[in-house]
Formats: structure tokens, sequence, C-alpha cells
């Protein structure tokens, strides 16, 4: 159909992260998989998780940074924060722009927090109906 | 007879005896021949001045008829073979109406009863992708051709066939006083005639019998499209007129072949996808028929290529090896030959396009890559409407159906083969095998986030359906909630009723009575069909949800429930930062909630078993279980799930 798919370029960015895609962009099987959960974040995960919530990432990433059809999982991956903050401030692909103006450093260092406290999945063996 | 007539027995029979039809004089005109017929409409006495209501009533000679116009368009409709005919009542075919329930029988067609024109339309075209024949549609005058027209547009983009009759009042001295005048109309189709195939304006029963056949085939000949055929009010109400009735006849219906591809342009195609390192394979309607599936997995075997499959039909089994749907991105960007079959949006497909506040776009392919293009579209193209998407520069352009010219382009390709081209694509099966194998993994991997999730994730909620059909005759009549595409990577879809495709338009307000229609075609091969069903979508036309109960019509209906027209709130955020200002004021004006829509108190309203709304992950399996065995004894249900936007 008409929806266009991601681009490759999508999937090299996986790492660097994007905040949020085009509402109109399918995301691909990431090409990584998951990484281990959690990883330690200087912000303060509940503040970023209600951050996550008001400034609209949940639309396209979901509110546990799971992904979907309009932007690319985030949670359960390695995202370092340097990476992070430099895509949401001048994403080069489908995901609009977070701009000092709109969202300080400070917040989203929480926002960070928040998706690096998302917890693993559990294993797809665990899981019966995704086995046939 | 219980009227006078100017007409009488004697001078019908004679006139009615000069010419016999044989076989093809309709039953409403050989039950002409054995009463008396009231005057034509010319016979019909003008108001010379405006009557008051304590005048008596005008003296006429026939105040009653047994044979009007209608009965003889019943009898052209049934030689069409039509099943249904959907329709929101409307005075300006009360005639035809009457004589499909009475004269007709309310069988080939039966009437189905409708809350809205829209829903008509959008039955009648999900009913054609799963039976592929049309389902009629009545339209009243001016206003349900008007509630009619977004849906007619939806068809018209899906290329599907609806066949619509609309009624009308043209001979203005005969209309009611008031409101039968706010619903006539000099040229009705025109309203919608940018976007339907073709429509006619009878002015006779004999231009009615051959319009109406002639809309049939050209809307059943590929690219296929809507028609709209106007009746008029006295065609259908007056007696059958003693000269027409002696030549009323049915015309022969024959259905147009196809367009096959031109055999050199076929022979240039099977040279480059035959020669190919990377050929890809990419369809969006292409399989119009259950035979389609298989005759694009011989030619996509016949390479071993891959195929990606835009879902705009059912093109190509989930799982099998070749199918590699979820890797397009990578596929276009590697590939040297790209086959496109029916594609809506072939240059989209080609090429990438970047939303942001300087729009920008670049191609997704290498230097160099060949493109070849079969589409039906191309034989048939307007202006106004804009569905025709970019200009493709292709290399090979056939206007032609692409599943009619899948079997010669196969034959064409299996000549070339050569010993070597023959290892080199068995050793590219066996790559595509792997990664299709592993494509699986990744999606079943990714359904686990936020597994437990509250919202439901998508993926839950379409794991959660599948385990409870994939045992059935199943059938996804419509999913247009944007659920990521879960289905298809998630479910075995390998049978054509197995999923319809979209909108075509993208015109919201689609899916639920899509799903009905769907559904109603599904009935008699005693399938299930389910629906994921968007709530923005829904309350355009609920109504539909009275329509598959009264009609008992199973349907299990799954709400995505996200609470919001949620396309509306990513661009609205999107504006917002762009703008950088307001990015926490998304929801205004683009969701659903403060109060939120309770889907089951209005479906339990309308008589359809519901339950919901269903919040707790734990709790979605058993409410499927409990409304499947519902829809299993023939009635429809829904289940209202709050989910995760996409």
């Amino acid at each position: 159909m008409s929806i266009v798919r991601s681009c490759g370029v999508v999937l090299v960015l996986l790492l660097v992260v994007v905040l949020a895609c085009a509402p109109v962009v399918r995301a691909q099987a990431p090409a990584v998989p998951a990484a281990p959960p959690a990883q330690a974040s200087a912000g303060n995960a509940d503040a970023g998780r209600k951050l996550w919530v008001s400034y609209g990432c949940w639309q396209c990433h979901g509110y546990e940074g799971q992904g979907g059809a309009a932007g690319p999982r985030l949670s359960a991956r390695s995202l370092p924060l340097a990476g992070f903050t430099a895509y949401v401030r001048r994403p080069t692909n489908q995901m609009p722009p977070y701009t000092e103006k709109v969202v300080s450093n400070a917040e989203l260092v929480n926002i960070h927090a928040f998706i690096q406290s998302r917890p693993a999945p559990p294993p797809v063996a665990s899981v019966p109906l995704l086995q046939k | 007879m219980s009227r006078t007539s100017s007409v009488n027995r004697r001078s019908f029979l004679k006139g009615t005896a000069v010419t016999g039809a044989a076989a093809l004089v309709p039953d409403a005109v050989t039950q002409a021949a054995q009463a008396p017929v009231a005057p034509a409409p010319a016979q019909r006495a003008p108001a010379a001045t405006p009557a008051r209501e304590a005048d008596p009533p005008v003296e006429v000679e026939a105040i009653t008829t047994d044979r009007p116009g209608g009965d003889f368009m019943v009898d052209v409709l049934k030689s069409l073979n039509f099943d249904y005919i959907a329709s929101n009542p409307g005075s300006s075919f009360r005639g035809i109406h009457e004589s499909i329930i009475n004269y007709g029988g309310n069988e080939k067609p039966e009437f189905l009863t409708c809350c809205h024109e829209e829903s008509s339309v959008a039955m009648a075209h999900a009913y054609f992708k799963v039976e592929g024949k049309p389902m009629a549609v009545l339209c009243h005058g001016t206003v349900g051709l008007q509630h009619a027209s977004m849906a007619i547009y939806n068809a018209y983009c899906d290329r599907v066939p609806v066949y619509i009759l609309a009624g009308n009042t043209l001979d203005a001295t005969m209309r009611r006083p008031g409101v039968e005048w706010a619903h006539s109309v000099q040229d009705a189709a025109l309203m919608v005639r940018d976007f339907i195939k073709w429509d006619d304006n009878p002015v006779s029963l004999p231009h009615f019998a051959e319009s109406a056949v002639r809309a049939y085939k050209i809307a059943m000949t590929p690219p296929m499209m809507p028609v709209v055929v106007v009746i008029d009010g006295g065609l259908q109400e007056d007696p059958i007129p003693t000269e027409v009735a002696s030549r009323l006849r049915v015309p022969r219906l024959t259905v147009a072949t196809p367009p096959q591809g031109d055999s050199g342009a076929v022979a240039e195609a099977a040279r480059l996808l035959v020669n190919a390192q990377n050929p890809v394979i990419v369809a969006d309607r292409a399989a119009r028929t259950p035979g389609g599936i298989a005759k694009l997995v011989e030619l996509a075997e016949s390479i071993q290529a891959p195929v990606i499959d835009q879902h705009g039909r059912m093109n190509f089994p989930s799982r099998h090896a070749l199918n590699h749907t979820d890797s397009a991105a990578q596929l276009i960007a590697n590939a040297d030959v790209i086959l496109g079959l029916e594609l809506t949006d072939f240059w989209g497909t080609v090429s990438a396009f970047r939303d942001a506040l300087h729009r920008t776009s670049r191609p997704r392919v290498r230097p160099g890559t060949r493109f070849i293009s079969i589409t039906a579209v191309d034989l048939f193209t307007k202006s106004n409407f804009q569905d025709f998407q970019r200009y493709p520069e292709v290399d090979v352009a056939m206007a032609a159906d692409a599943e009619a010219t899948l079997p010669a382009l196969t034959e064409a390709c299996r000549k070339l083969v050569t010993a070597e081209r023959r290892a080199a694509f068995a050793e590219r099966r066996t790559r595509l095998e792997q990664a299709h194998a592993r494509a699986r993994d990744v999606a079943r991997a990714e359904a686990t986030h936020a597994w437990d999730a509250s919202p439901i994730s998508t993926a839950r909620m379409v794991a959660e359906l599948w385990a409870r059909i994939r045992n059935e005759d199943w059938s996804l009549v419509a999913e247009t909630g944007n659920t990521s595409d879960w289905a298809h990577r998630l479910w075995n879809f390998d049978k054509h009723y197995q999923h319809l495709g979209g909108s075509g338009g993208a015109g919201v307000g689609y899916g639920a009575s899509a799903a009905v229609g769907g559904a109603l075609a599904n009935r008699r091969h005693g399938r299930l069909s389910v629906n994921i069903q968007g709530d923005g979508d829904m309350l355009y036309a609920p109504g539909v949800l009275w329509t598959a109960a009264h009609h008992k019509i199973p349907l299990l209906s799954v709400m995505h429930n996200n609470r919001g027209y949620h396309q509306e709130v990513m661009h609205i955020q999107r504006m917002a930062n762009r703008h950088q200002r307001g990015i926490t004021r998304w929801n205004i004006g683009t969701t659903i909630d403060t109060p939120n829509v309770d889907f089951a108190k209005i479906a339990q309203g309308m008589g359809v078993y519901a339950e919901g709304p269903i919040e707790n992950p734990k709790d979605l399996g058993p409410a499927l279980q409990r409304a499947l065995a519902v829809v299993k004894k023939g009635e429809p249900a829904l289940v209202d799930v709050v989910t995760q936007p996409r």
C-alpha cells in the first residue's frame, strides 16, 4: 500500500536513537537484537515517564517504548545518552525535532532514564501464544 | 382487477402479441401480457390549476397497476445475479424497492437495511473482495448519493466494482411539492462522476436494460471501479407502457476478459527478471481472485525471487519462504530489477520522502535499477482526484491486468532459465529461506515487548485473537486500526479471503461497514469473520452494527481502541515540534476521550453481544472466547480493547 516503509537509514540509526518517528512510516524489524535490560541512567525515570507521555514520545514509540508502525522500539536496547540527545535535537529521518526551546537537556536525561528503565521482555519461548 | 384502465385486455394483448422475445422476455413482461396496464406516463393528466386541499380528487382512469416498470428493472437485476442490494430506504426508489421485495420475492437480490449510504457502499466494497462479484446498492436521489460519495471514492481508489442505482425524479412536473424537489437533480451522477468508471441516466425501460447490463460489464472489466445507473422515479412506478412492453428484453451479459500484457513486453520483462542478480517482486492489488495467489507463487518460484506484499489484496502466503515483506526496505535498496504488480504507488515504493519543514525525496534504489510495471490502471486514469500518485519512470510499462499476465510472464521466464541461472536461483532460494525464518523469529521476539502492558499492546491483542481463530476457517475482513502489521507478521495467511486489503482512498469510516459486508459474503461459506476495528472509524457509521444484528451476520469485531484519531495526534505533534511550541497540546481536536466512548454499550444498544472495555491483557483471551461462542451461533459480537496507539 501507499504507506512508506522506513528506509535502511533508520536501521543504522537505531543505536544512535530515535525518539519519535514519522506518523506515516512503518517501523522495520530491528536489525539489532534486544539489549540486556535496564542500564543505569543519571536521570529520574518516574519524571521521565511523565514527560514521555506529555511530550508525545509514546505516540510513535508506544507507552513502553516498544515501538510499532510509526516508530522503532527504544526499550530494552542500549542507547548512549549523547547520541540520543544529538538525534532528538536534529533528527535525520522522519522524526520531528525536539529542540532545546521545547525540551531541556535535563528533561531529556529523565526521558532517557525512563527508556532505559523499561524491563526486558519475557523470552519468546515462555509465551505460548507466540509459538504457532 | 381493482381499477379501470384506459387499455383493455384485448387491446393490450393485441399490442404485445406482435413480438415474442422468447427466453429473453422477462417475467414482468410475460405477466404484463396477462393483465391490463395503466396509462403510460405521457398520458398522465397535467394539473392545469393548483389543487386546493378541499378540492375533490382529480378523476383519473387508473389508480393502480400491477405491472410497474420497477418489476422489469428487477428482472434485469436478477439476470445479473445479484445476491444482495444494500440500501438506506428513500422515496426516490420506492418503486423498485417495492418491486424487489414483492415482485422479486426479496431474493436475488435480497434487500439489506443499512443505516447510512456510506455503510451500504462499504459493505458492497468488501463483499466483492470476498465473493468476487458485485453487490448492488440503492441510493436516494441527491442526499443518498452524497452520503455514499466517500465510500464510492474508497471503492474507486481500491479498484472495486460497486453497482449503484440512484433514484431520481427527472420530470419536474411530476415531482411532489417540497422535499422531492430538494431530493431531485438534473444530473444525479455528476456529484460522483470524477470517481466512478461509468454512469447513465436511462429514459426508458429498454434503455435501462441496456445500460444496466453495460454498467455491470464495465464495472467488472479491469481496472474495476464503481458504476452508477440513475433510475427515474417515473420509470419505476409507472405501468410498463404497452408499446414498450412488446420490445422489452434483457440483453445478454458477456463479461470482458481481463487485458493481458503485450507479448513483446512480457518477453522483455522475463529477460530482465531472469538475468537479474537481485530481482524483487512487489505486489499490491495483484491477486484479484484466489487463483492470483497461485500464479504469483509460480512466478516467484520460477526465478526464486523475494516478494514484498503491500497488502492491497491477499497476494502471497505470509509464511512462504519467498515472502520478505518485513525486509522491504533492504530488498528495494539492493534490487537491480523491481517488478511492480498493480502498485498504487510505484514511485513511493522506490523513493524515500521526508516530511520535514523542507520536504525532500531521494531514490531508495541503486542507480541503474530497472523497473517493470504491470497495472490495468494505466488503461484508465482520471484527472481531478489525485489518487494516481507521482509519475513513475519505469523501463517496461504494461497497461494490462497483472493477474492475467502472470502465467505468460512465468512461462517466458521458465524458457529463459539456463543451468547456470538455475544454480544461482537455488542458491538464492536457500538464502531467502534462511532470511525468512530469521524475520519470523524477529517478529515473535518483538511481539514480547510490552506484552503485559496496559493499555494492551497491539501485538498482544493480535496474538490473543490468532490463538483463538487459527484452527478455524477464518477471514480477516477488515483491519483499520493500524496495528503495526502484527497480523501479517504473526498469522498464517494463505487463502485469498483471509485478507481483503484496505479502503483504497484511506477514507475513515470504511472499516466497520466493510467488515459487515465481508462477513456477509463469508457467511454462506461458513467462515469465521474477524475484524480489528479502529475506534475513530467505528464512530463514523456505528449503525452498521445494527445491520449486522438485524441480518444475523456473524462477525467478531475486536476494537483497537486507542481513544484517538491517532494519525492526527502524530500530525499535530509534528507541527508543534516543527514550530517549537505547545508540544503538550497534541490532544486538542485529536483524541476521543473525556468521556471515553463505551463501545460495548453502543454495540449492545444495537442488539450486538459485546464486552469491554478490556484494559488488563489477562482478561482479553477469555473475553474473546466468549464472544467467539456467540459468533459461532451466527450472530455478531464485539470486544472493546483499550490499546496502545499502534
